[in-house]
């Protein structure tokens, strides 16, 4: 008996996330004015409340670009900032339309949550923080080290896989929550802090003198960051997918948020295709010839929207390392626009 | 001699000698509560001395070493003490939340309205909801029943109208930019009312003799009781949206809000049911006796005097749910807490060693002044309803 109601439970739930998968996102946004997008619930220069108490951080500029590309209008975004437990949830029953919220993009999530990756806007990985004073350059030279780690975590495995990988002993010291972490790093308790390299590099930014740290140039494992969709609506991941190439390829262009309005005459073809001036893109897509010209001019390309909140001239202060252009020796690489 | 002289007896009280000087005034009173034995006596220094050294460590944090004025993180990086200038830089963000904090009207032009920002809509609702509770609760005030009234039925009105918005030319704010201390005044306001009456209607409806009623009160009474509140929150949050069609999305506070108060209604069920039960059987049968039919006995005698007996557990209730307020952070609302928390670890502009201890200190002492002012408001409504019924 018990049996048969968790069957048709299960079943109804079935039947409506169903129902959810082929429900026309692109019109449902159109018609409700806004794009919900699911954010994390503050993560510096990811998403995280600013100084006016609004939004900031590249996932943000994700989602205002979502926004300028469909709306012509950057605040046309409502975020709701979902807990780690809750985000897949809230984007299969069709409360947020887009995940940006420093999701690592696996493939048992994509294959197996019933949501689609549309790319990679950050590639984080786990790195190693070091005191300067100690004179260590290499993660190669860390053999013997107190490694300061927050435990039942993939950072802990990942630590130990390196370590084992490369022949060397370390000495994990290891504590439940983060801020334990750090404050045993600051307290000499250990000589490593490792962690995601975005987020070593946050936490460095409070230390009393953040200049006595340095990060380590290994990053030992992979952690690409990027925007989720529910699967089955096409037009919807399209439109998701080339937001974020359309960023991409203007920084190759060198298309900024300044010049756009004198690159509308470049000669370049590839600029007029991104454009809008030559050829339409947006109508396939459900949306209007010049989707990427509204992206550029409102929110910037993705070095601009980079250096803005986590390049090196904020607090974060990230080199752009992997996340450079491929041309720029990077693995930041996006389709043409043809 | 027609009177004998009664030279034995005296005439007037000789005077009481003074006590000793050891026994009384301050030195006596020490003896006798601080040095009356050796354990005592070492108990006493060692207490002292630890008063001493807190008070001194605590004078250096809070304001000798503190930082109070800043323009970022940085001066608080030199110094060990509290970074006030953080809670002050940041408190818009702990009050108003997501609030819209760019002026609506500035297009028009107007300067003493654009002066205000859309936070006067925040400030009004705690000016009016102040304007109308106080005198709710000072027992003197007359015209109660209009207070009420007002209170109740145009006042949460106006709180939604204002807040969210979208009607009258006010910009709509939906939910999800409300938050703060804000957030956690609505979920503590709508709690304590909303618990109160479900809670007395499923403490009376228990003690029903339809079994129906009974066993629904009972039910619901259990069930709540049982489930963690984290859980109740999280089923709202996460559950919920699977179970509706997909057009149909009840808004997050709402579902919070829900759960809040038909969580805390099952407890208040019980403690109104011990209010209930530790009247004599003789109340119940002299209001029977009147003539009173059910309502009337309860209403004019069982209740009043169960709730009399009860307010110290009602209260209780109240500072719990008040304090569980902060829970809702686990489904992502920003209340109080989760402001303080996202900024004193997020805000890389303030990041230094001591920001977020500062703001823990801030968030607990916010909650203090709220849960002691319940607490303080008790104990006189307990007083001026003592009518000689404590044994």
């Amino acid at each position: 008996m018990s049996k048969r109601i968790v069957t048709i439970a299960v079943g109804a739930a079935l039947a409506f996330t169903v129902q959810a998968a082929q429900a026309d996102t692109l019109e449902d946004v159109k018609e409700k004015g806004y794009v919900q997008c699911g954010v994390t619930e503050g993560v510096p220069g990811f998403s995280n409340p600013d100084e006016n108490n609004e939004w900031s951080g590249i996932e943000a500029d994700y989602c205002m670009a979502l926004a300028a590309a469909i709306f012509d209008d950057t605040s046309a975004v409502r975020y709701r900032p979902l807990t780690s437990t809750e985000r897949f949830t809230a984007l299969s029953s069709g409360e947020v339309d887009v995940l940006a919220r420093t999701t690592t993009w696996t493939m048992s999530r994509d294959t197996q949550l019933g949501i689609n990756f549309t790319g990679t806007y950050y590639y984080d990985g786990q790195g190693f923080m070091v005191r300067a004073a100690d004179g260590i350059t290499s993660a190669l030279e860390l053999s013997g080290a107190a490694v300061c780690i927050e435990s039942g975590t993939t950072t802990e495995l990942n630590a130990a896989d390196y370590f084992e990988t490369n022949g060397m002993d370390y000495n994990p010291v290891v504590f439940v929550q983060q801020d334990e972490v750090v404050k045993a790093y600051q307290d000499g308790r250990c000589d490593v802090y490792t962690t995601d390299s975005s987020a070593i590099a946050a936490e460095r930014s409070k230390f009393a003198d953040p200049s006595e740290h340095i990060i380590l140039p290994e990053i030992i494992s992979k952690e690409p960051l990027g925007p989720s969709v529910r699967q089955g609506d096409d037009t919807w991941l399209n439109i998701n997918r080339w937001t974020l190439f359309a960023m991409i390829n203007a920084e190759e262009l060198g298309v900024t948020s300044e010049n756009v309005d004198e690159m509308l005459g470049s000669d370049n073809p590839s600029i007029k295709r991104l454009l809008g001036v030559e050829g339409d893109f947006g109508t396939p897509m459900g949306l209007d010839k010049d989707w990427a010209y509204r992206i550029i001019k409102a929110v910037g390309n993705y070095g601009e929207s980079y250096d803005r909140h986590i390049g090196p001239d904020t607090a974060i202060g990230l080199e752009r390392g992997l996340n450079a252009l491929w041309t720029k020796g990077g693995i930041l690489y996006a389709p043409p626009i043809r | 001699m027609a009177k004998m002289q009664q030279s034995y007896v005296r005439q007037e009280m000789v005077q009481d000698l003074p006590p000793p000087p050891a026994s009384s005034g301050f030195v006596g009173w020490a003896r006798r509560s601080l040095f009356s034995s050796i354990s005592n006596s070492i108990l006493t220094i060692v207490a002292a001395l630890f008063v001493v050294w807190a008070g001194y460590h605590l004078f250096h944090f809070f304001i000798l070493d503190a930082v109070f004025v800043a323009e970022d993180g940085s001066a608080c990086k030199l110094k060990p003490g509290a970074c006030w200038a953080f809670i002050w830089d940041r408190m818009d963000f702990f009050i108003y939340g997501f609030f819209p904090k760019d002026p609506y009207w500035a297009s028009t032009d107007i300067f003493f309205v654009s002066a205000f920002m859309e936070y006067w809509r925040i400030n009004v609702l705690f000016v009016i909801g102040l304007a109308l509770l106080v005198p709710l609760l000072i027992p003197s005030v007359p015209g109660k029943l209009i207070n009420a009234l007002l209170f109740f039925i145009p006042f949460p009105i106006l709180v939604i109208v204002l807040l969210n918005g979208g009607w009258f030319g006010l910009e709509l704010v939906p939910t999800e930019k409300w938050g703060g201390l804000t957030v956690t005044l609505i979920i503590g306001l709508v709690g304590i009312v909303a618990s109160l009456p479900i809670g007395i209607v499923l403490a009376l409806g228990r003690q029903s003799k339809l079994p129906a009623i009974k066993t629904l009160c009972v039910v619901f009474i259990e069930i709540w009781r049982a489930v963690p509140l984290i859980t109740v929150l999280f089923m709202a949050s996460v559950m919920l949206p699977l179970f509706v069609p997909e057009n149909m999305t009840i808004d997050k506070l709402l579902r919070a809000l829900i759960g809040v108060a038909l969580f805390n209604s099952a407890y208040m069920a019980e403690v109104v049911r011990g209010g209930l039960q530790a009247l004599p059987r003789g109340q119940y049968e002299a209001a029977s006796a009147l003539g009173l039919n059910y309502w009337k006995s309860m209403g004019f005698i069982i209740l009043p005097q169960a709730l009399k007996h009860v307010i110290p557990g009602i209260v209780n209730t109240f500072i719990a749910l008040f304090k569980d307020t902060s829970l809702v952070a686990i489904v992502g609302i920003f209340d109080l807490l989760r402001t303080v928390q996202n900024a004193a670890g997020n805000d890389l502009n303030w990041g230094a060693p001591t920001t977020s201890v500062t703001g823990y200190i801030f968030a607990a002492a916010m909650f203090w002044v709220f849960c002691f002012s319940m607490s303080r408001y008790s104990m006189f409504m307990e007083r001026r309803l003592e009518t000689g019924h404590k044994r």
